[in-house]
């Protein structure tokens, strides 16, 4: 990423530096699941002999947030679970991405109670929202397929200065 | 003599001056006693040989929203031996809102008395260990009372900034 | 995982980590390190934050910090109907989500009243011991894969895809299926389904077999089980363990023998029960276990009766789809079912069915209303948790995932 940062025009040169780039990041893509609940199981069916995920190149789901790129949200995240949520998001180099898995993480799902967060997007920025609940896992390969396709998109400029907006906090919607 | 009218027996020889309310309802035996004798009558169903209810399946607490008795604190316990589970009932004041515990009688009821305590903020005297289960430590409220709306209150839980 | 100083820790839980410890040195956290093995962690089944006080590679206290999932069940459960609520029940125990189904309808069955036909009922214990099966099969797979066996967690998944198969064409969804309806089950079982049964159990006692051959003999996995995590008899009932794991410490108690529901006082099967008590116990519990169900399930298939799957009380039961839109009476009665809710007589009932990692119960209240006044979900792991800190003391740090996977708590349904 340095490289890219340094070499701010458009020429030849960084139109075929974008590609490689890309075409290498978004075929291994390493999933860092956030398995909370229910979701959680169906990612695993994911990763299972009949769904294969590995054969999209996302070989190895590691636990360390370190080594990842993407982070999957699955299952019902709760205001206490939110800050372990959002360290682990922290922790992870950029440049990452998000799914937010199933219909708890969008919108809160079928909880509308006094300690669930009514969607991630609360304190994450999401790059997909998946319906289902849960989701098949052939849904869940879809979303990875389209990340696959938005990640090989991306250029050296999108990631010069990177700062995040702060939004206003919304609670209990 | 059934096995009911045994432990029938039995609380009413222990326990002369106390009121017990026995009732069946739909197969369940239900015992109704006085919330200052419950860690005693606890002990003899737990201790008595003939009896020996060694397993204690739950305990959990009622809101019925009125003003005297508010709450009716619940414990199922199981018998191996009679192949029974009976059910004792004890009432809580909202103005004195505790009752004994009976940790030191079953180790299991530990969890299952902090759970009613974070869910009804009914205190348990002498527990070895009473915090919050579910909610975290700062949390003000008491969620399964019935004055708690459902959504919750805004602000009472933090949340990361984006 | 990562050292905590003292004053990250919460000062409540720091207290009770501290309360029982027999080292006595001046300052107690200057040979003692607090450990926290965190909310997110590859082998905790879950969002279960443990802390651990450790003294060297040995665990000297520890307290578990639940609440990481607690969705607000029992609160929702006072503001919706007795229908609207089976689709919840579904995600308590989501590794055998027909189970739990099972466990509600019955509940409020015992409540209101209702006479369920025989037919629905032997597709009930049909569908509970398939849940069984899958959940066994997950927690064989997961705990071999915490101990250091990775390939038997593949075989166990792709045996677990077959059973979920079979779910899609009985009820239309793999997974959180939501298939009994109060008064019987949501449609009949097609010839297909049973068919794809019959041929499922028929080839998977040797599958089974070829999971375990990996597993028995293997000289690291028994060494690394034997004897750990172990716990005797009255201290099994004492701490509140239930199911497989309080059978595997030789109590003889299994609610499908004790208080029989459903029709499983006719079927004919075994109740494996080992005297060790540790965590190799525990799993040879699971395996035989499965395989008793497999014995049931080709008992029901063989018994099944013809006849009506739901029950035939109007005002209690919806009707079929087909009648509420051409007749007149069962639109009526559908509109005031969903709308307003069964109404049972005012009582309470506590009802419990043996699940897989447990016994799974549920105490209702009502107050003559449609939906419940108060209901309380007495869940297995809830409880198997609580025994945890007896059984790691004294244990090793890469004792506890053993002894963790061996427990199988799942924590959808311990924090509700």
């Amino acid at each position: 990423m340095g490289l890219e940062a340094k070499l701010k025009q458009d020429g030849f040169f960084t139109t075929k530096l974008d590609a490689i780039i890309g075409w290498a990041r978004q075929s291994s893509v390493w999933p860092m699941p956030m398995g909370i609940s229910c979701c959680a199981i169906e990612m695993m069916a994911a990763a299972d002999p009949k769904y294969d995920i590995a054969r999209f190149g996302s070989e190895v789901m590691r636990f360390t947030p370190r080594q990842c790129d993407l982070m999957i949200v699955a299952g019902t995240v709760t205001y206490k679970m939110s800050h372990v949520v959002r360290k682990i998001y922290d922790q992870m180099p950029d440049p990452k991405w998000v799914i937010a898995m199933g219909a708890c993480t969008s919108t809160g799902g079928m909880y509308r109670s006094y300690s669930v967060v009514q969607g991630i997007d609360q304190f994450l920025p999401v790059d997909i929202y998946l319906a289902g609940c849960p989701p098949r896992p052939d849904n869940l390969l879809n979303a990875l397929i389209q990340i696959q396709n938005k990640i090989g998109r991306t250029k050296a400029r999108d990631f010069q200065d990177l700062k995040l907006p702060e939004l206003n906090v919304i609670q209990n919607n | 003599m059934t096995i009911k009218e045994i432990i029938k027996n039995k609380l009413q020889e222990n326990f002369k001056d106390a009121s017990l309310e026995f009732s069946e309802y739909k197969d369940e035996f239900v015992i109704k006693v006085d919330k200052k004798i419950i860690a005693s009558v606890c002990k003899l169903l737990k201790t008595d040989t003939e009896l020996k209810f060694l397993i204690c399946e739950d305990i959990t607490a009622v809101d019925w929203a009125t003003r005297k008795n508010r709450f009716t604190v619940v414990y199922h316990i199981f018998s191996l031996k009679n192949n029974i589970r009976i059910v004792v009932k004890a009432d809580v004041d909202e103005a004195d809102c505790s009752i004994d515990t009976v940790s030191s009688i079953w180790r299991a009821a530990n969890w299952q008395e902090r759970e009613t305590y974070d869910m009804y903020g009914i205190k348990f005297n002498n527990h070895p260990d009473l915090r919050r289960m579910y909610m975290p430590e700062e949390f003000e409220y008491y969620p399964l009372r019935k004055d708690f709306p459902l959504m919750g209150i805004p602000g009472s839980l933090p949340l990361p900034k984006k | 995982m990562e050292a905590l100083k003292k004053d990250e820790v919460n000062p409540k839980i720091l207290e009770a980590l501290l309360k029982d410890s027999d080292i006595t040195i001046d300052d107690a956290l200057d040979n003692e390190m607090i450990l926290n093995m965190g909310p997110q962690h590859p082998a905790t089944h879950g969002v279960l934050r443990l802390l651990l006080k450790l003294d060297g590679e040995t665990i000297v206290g520890c307290v578990p910090d639940l609440g990481y999932l607690h969705r607000g069940y029992e609160k929702m459960a006072e503001n919706m109907s007795y229908y609207e609520y089976i689709p919840h029940t579904d995600r308590l125990d989501y590794i055998s989500p027909m189970a739990n189904n099972v466990a509600w309808v019955l509940a409020v069955e015992k409540l209101a009243g209702i006479e369920v036909p025989v037919r629905a009922q032997y597709i009930r214990m049909i569908i509970a011991e398939l849940a069984r099966i899958a959940s066994h099969l997950v927690a064989i797979g997961s705990f071999a894969m915490d101990v250091g066996a990775l390939t038997v967690f593949l075989w166990t998944l792709r045996e677990r895809e077959k059973i979920m198969d079979i779910w899609d064409v009985l009820c239309g969804a793999r997974f959180t299926n939501s298939y009994t309806r109060i008064g019987g089950v949501a449609n009949d079982a097609q010839p297909e389904s049973l068919k794809l049964i019959r041929d499922f159990i028929d080839q998977f006692i040797p599958n089974l077999d070829e999971c375990e051959r990996l597993l028995n003999t293997n000289r690291i996995f028994v060494e690394r089980l034997d004897g750990i995590g172990a716990i005797s008899r009255e201290d099994a009932l004492d701490l509140g363990f239930t199911g497989p794991n309080l059978r595997a410490s030789g109590v003889n108690i299994d609610l499908r023998r004790a208080t029989p529901y459903l029709e499983y006082d006719k079927m004919d099967f075994e109740v494996p029960v080992y005297n060790e008590g540790d965590c190799l116990a525990r799993y040879f519990v699971r395996t035989d276990e499965a395989r008793q169900s497999k014995a049931i399930i080709r008992q029901v298939l063989d018994k099944m009766p013809q006849g009506p799957v739901r029950a035939a009380e109007p005002k209690k039961v919806l009707p079929h789809k087909a009648d509420v839109y051409s007749k007149m009476e069962e639109l009526i009665h559908d509109f005031m079912i969903v709308n307003f809710g069964i109404n049972p007589p005012v009582g309470e009932i506590y009802h419990a069915i043996e699940g897989s990692k447990g016994e799974l119960g549920f105490y209702l209240v009502s107050k003559g209303e449609g939906h419940p006044w108060k209901c309380k979900i007495r869940s297995p792991s809830f409880n198997n948790i609580q025994a945890l800190p007896h059984l790691v003391k004294g244990a090793m740090v890469s004792d506890v995932v053993a002894i963790i996977g061996s427990i199988d708590p799942i924590m959808g349904e311990a924090d509700k």
